[in-house]
């Protein structure tokens, strides 16, 4: 059971760590001075949730691993994220649309894990779920002021939409172990969660004027270990530091 | 042996490293302190979870006992988490005295952050005519605000519930 618990905090981290990362390379590089600070505060969010379940995960002792082990030092097929997470900074509006579409099942995901059996679970969860309300806030309001904006920012925002909306669907797939892991209280029902993201997004899409794809085709793979080239160049940014100097630390 | 009140005593020394106006525990951090002779067991709620000032905080508070001759432990607690009302009476004077808003009740935050009402008061002039700039400010525990008759830009403390 430890094993599959590990495996399901590795899952929930690699998830906030790299969205985090990517969010962390607008630094400086924000389209304005508010959003900037904007992005990195959320990426810092982030972090510091991964740290929470990064530093259980090394608690449960099963991999007799630290938790910069656990963040640094793991190829890329064993990083679990979805695909979503790993797609670049494009523009402006693929950063909101990425962001908004990841808010809102982060925002669902974490209401289920406050009632996880597991009590440390639960108390990340409560933990971040106040924070994460301030990320979806951010990013539903963006994405009406660039859905319902210019016809620029409109036109943008829908390409996003459409390039990144294949994405989506992965977020929702149950692994073997989230399957056995909800059978007994600890992970989230996913199906459950994606009745409610759909209808949230559909409701404030409709609001920003956007068109939610029709399409069945989608992308999946990162659950399994399997990326997009996309990560292998996070990783190697992220990792540089401990691969270079192992053993480093502050 | 020290007495719960005596070490809260000693920890009143601790600042909270962003905002140093504000003891660490006016800033409602300090959870539970657990005494046994020399050995201290102090318990903090982390603000932001990503909030980098947490580690300097524990530091800080294992430094502060040492000098009085404990041997402290510190240790992270995230439930119940922490919210803004854990701030004090005094901790709330201390941060609009240092230029900091203090954080407003829920429902009178979220109208002031989407823009729905003028409920956050000049930390300059005391007009309510204020308008937020961005909701994520110089820190992830503040909003950015600014002032439309002094046109003083200041920090407002989010409320976190
Ligand atoms: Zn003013």
């Amino acid at each position: 059971m430890e094993q599959k618990i590990y495996d399901y905090l590795l899952q929930l981290g690699d998830n906030s760590m790299i969205l985090g990362h990517r969010l962390s390379e607008l630094c400086a590089h924000g389209p304005s001075l508010e959003t900037d600070i904007a992005l990195t505060n959320i990426s810092l969010d982030l972090f510091g949730q991964v740290r929470h379940y990064f530093q259980y995960a090394a608690k449960l002792g099963v991999a007799g691993k630290t938790e910069d082990d656990i963040a640094f030092l793991r190829y890329a097929h064993e990083y679990k994220n979805c695909l979503l997470v790993e797609q670049p900074n494009t523009d402006f509006a693929y950063v909101i649309v990425r962001q908004f579409f990841y808010d809102l099942y982060h925002l669902h995901l974490l209401q289920d894990l406050t009632e996880s059996q597991d009590k440390q679970i639960s108390a990340v969860a409560h933990k971040s779920l106040k924070e994460v309300k301030y990320h979806s806030r951010f990013s539903s309001q963006w994405m009406k002021r660039l859905g319902d904006g210019t016809a620029v920012s409109h036109e943008k925002t829908q390409a996003a939409v459409d390039y990144l909306q294949p994405y989506t669907a992965e977020l929702f797939e149950m692994t073997p172990v989230e399957a056995e892991l909800q059978e007994a209280g600890i992970a989230a029902d996913l199906m459950a969660i994606k009745d409610r993201w759909q209808h949230d997004v559909m409701e404030l899409l409709k609001e920003a004027t956007i068109t939610y794809p029709t399409n069945e085709f989608s992308h999946s793979g990162g659950k399994k270990g399997v990326h997009t080239e996309h990560l292998g160049y996070i990783l190697s940014d992220l990792q540089y530091m401990q691969r270079a100097y192992p053993e480093m630390s502050w | 042996m020290a007495t719960k009140a005596d070490i809260l005593k000693y920890l009143e020394e601790v600042k909270d490293p962003e905002i140093p106006a504000i003891a660490i525990e006016d800033l409602g951090v300090i959870r539970d302190v657990q005494i046994n002779d020399k050995k201290v067991h102090v318990q903090i709620s982390p603000t932001y979870s990503g909030c980098p000032a947490m580690d300097m905080m524990e530091v800080e508070i294992k430094a502060t006992l040492q000098e009085k001759g404990f041997e402290p432990t510190v240790e992270l607690v995230l439930y119940p988490a922490w919210t803004t009302d854990w701030i004090t009476e005094k901790g709330r004077a201390a941060l609009e005295k240092y230029g900091v808003a203090a954080p407003l009740g829920e429902s009178a935050d979220k109208r002031a952050l989407l823009g729905e009402a003028q409920l956050v008061k000049c930390i300059n002039c005391g007009s309510k005519n204020t308008q937020m700039v961005s909701q994520f400010g110089s820190t992830a525990c503040k909003a950015l605000f600014k002032c439309n008759d002094c046109y003083e830009p200041f920090d407002y403390f989010k409320c976190l519930k």
